[in-house]
């Protein structure tokens, strides 16, 4: 199908896209990568008046490590994701990440930035934020603010972003010594969004889980941070030998619903076996 | 600005095929529609048109990109190359040679679009796997399904190149 009729405007300023968004009172809508947003244009399931392309702002490119601290525009392509040795060093749970997002050519052209604001339940970047426990900048006309990414999604597809603001930076805490991280998804076939997909960034001590952050996406409306989870592998002892000391945990704190195609216990079956999976790919790669 | 039917159009500037390109759009055109409509470069197909199948790919300051998630207003500024420009230039030529000796384009549907992400992969010279390649091709669907063909020409080119690099 072909998208409804809209309006198109490039501007060349993070603060002129600003003042639009601004002026376009909910119904101008930001383009950055456009590969969720223009299929939905195509299918019919949106149609915002006026797209703001946002997508050559060089105020929302760059990719900064200071004090612990990576910094990545919010027009960071997945294929950078991949490419950047930065990122790769840092920040290796989004580099695992991106491999599993689409394919080549919608990894040219997505960026964090739209992947996080449009905030597909099943998308795996939310659920890195939220594992990482990074930090949103959000920019409009009246100035900037931060928002933990935890808190950032809200519900389905739905976000704290306001319709005047943009995303224009994500910062993502650097990896430490000692913590591993880990993602894994079960979907029908290869680049498809996850059913059931986890995040993990996890501290360990020799065989041992430390603290561990967890967050599950695809099985619940939004990328879930899992505390009970948590809670429950902690000082456990790798390789894992059975879900039981942790199943609980995931039924309390994903919750998830019957959906079509999937029953509720068919997706905490899979999130069980999920988690087992990841924790033990963790053990793999540590260090004594 | 508006036409009569209150499309908005707009000015674009780009480089086509390495050739310089001014044009009016419509805002809610998409690359591939434009080319094949605007153009009549036909090569660059349509087929689900959103995102899945691959059919559309086109390559967007040298990267591959779907032709239908994106806007042609999108590309002004920017260097677009096409199947045909590609094939004019001879830069496909050892792909679409092995293409073409074990039959790879069945229906030939999906042959434009898997011949330029096979040049993205082939272009970086580096050595490959047969599961590397599957994967790097698995954004452009074959309903011939005829893939195993597919693979074998991308990895015959890309183990002509070590040859030559060795």
């Amino acid at each position: 199908m072909k998208a409804r009729n809209f309006r198109y405007i490039r501007p060349s300023s993070l603060e002129e896209a600003c003042r639009i968004l601004a002026d376009g009172g909910g119904d101008a809508v930001p383009l950055a990568g456009g590969q969720s947003l223009l299929a939905g244009l195509n299918m019919r399931l949106s149609a915002p008046k006026l797209l703001v392309d946002i997508g050559d702002l060089k105020e929302l490119t760059g990719q900064t490590h200071h004090d612990g601290v990576v910094r990545l525009g919010a027009l960071t392509r997945h294929a950078e994701l991949l490419g950047s040795e930065l990122i790769q060093k840092h920040v290796p749970l989004l580099t695992r990440a991106a491999a599993h997002i689409g394919h080549v050519a919608i990894r040219n052209r997505g960026t964090l930035g739209g992947s996080l604001a449009y905030a597909d339940p099943a998308a795996e970047l939310p659920a890195c934020a939220v594992a990482l426990g990074a930090t949103l900048m959000l920019r409009s006309v009246v100035g900037e603010r931060e928002v933990r990414a935890e808190d950032f999604f809200t519900g389905l597809f739905e976000t704290e972003l306001k319709p005047s603001e943009l995303i224009v930076a994500v910062k993502f805490p650097a990896i430490q010594p000692g913590t591993a991280v880990g993602l894994a998804e079960l979907s029908r076939r290869q680049g498809d969004f996850a059913l059931v997909g986890l995040a993990a960034v996890a501290s360990l001590q020799r065989d041992r889980i430390g603290t561990a952050r967890l967050a599950y996406f695809g099985c619940v409306d939004r990328a879930k941070l899992a505390p009970a989870v948590s809670a429950a592998v902690r000082g456990l002892s790798m390789p894992l030998p059975d879900t039981s000391a942790f199943a609980q945990a995931i039924r309390q704190d994903l919750a998830p619903e019957d959906t079509a195609g999937l029953r509720a216990d068919t997706k905490l079956h899979m999130a069980t076996v999920l988690t087992r999976r990841v924790f033990n790919s963790l053990s793999q790669r540590a260090t004594p | 600005m508006t036409d009569l039917l209150g499309e908005d159009e707009l000015a674009i500037e780009a480089t086509l095929n390495g050739k310089p390109l001014k044009r009016r759009v419509k805002a809610r055109q998409h690359l591939a529609d434009f080319l094949r409509e605007e153009l009549q470069l036909t090569g660059t197909h349509l087929g689900c048109e959103y995102g899945i199948c691959g059919a559309c790919t086109v390559m967007i300051d040298g990267r591959v990109a779907r032709g239908c998630l994106t806007l042609a207003a999108q590309i002004s500024g920017k260097s677009v190359d096409t199947i045909e420009g590609l094939t004019e230039s001879g830069k496909l030529a050892r792909l679409q040679r092995e293409f073409i000796a074990r039959n790879a384009a069945q229906c030939g549907f999906c042959s434009s679009g898997m011949l330029l992400t096979a040049y993205e992969l082939v272009r970086s010279g580096r050595s490959i796997s047969r599961a590397e390649i599957r994967d790097f091709i698995s954004g452009n669907m074959c309903r011939c399904t005829g893939y195993h063909a597919i693979v074998d020409a991308v990895e015959a080119v890309i183990a002509k190149n070590a040859e030559k690099g060795g």
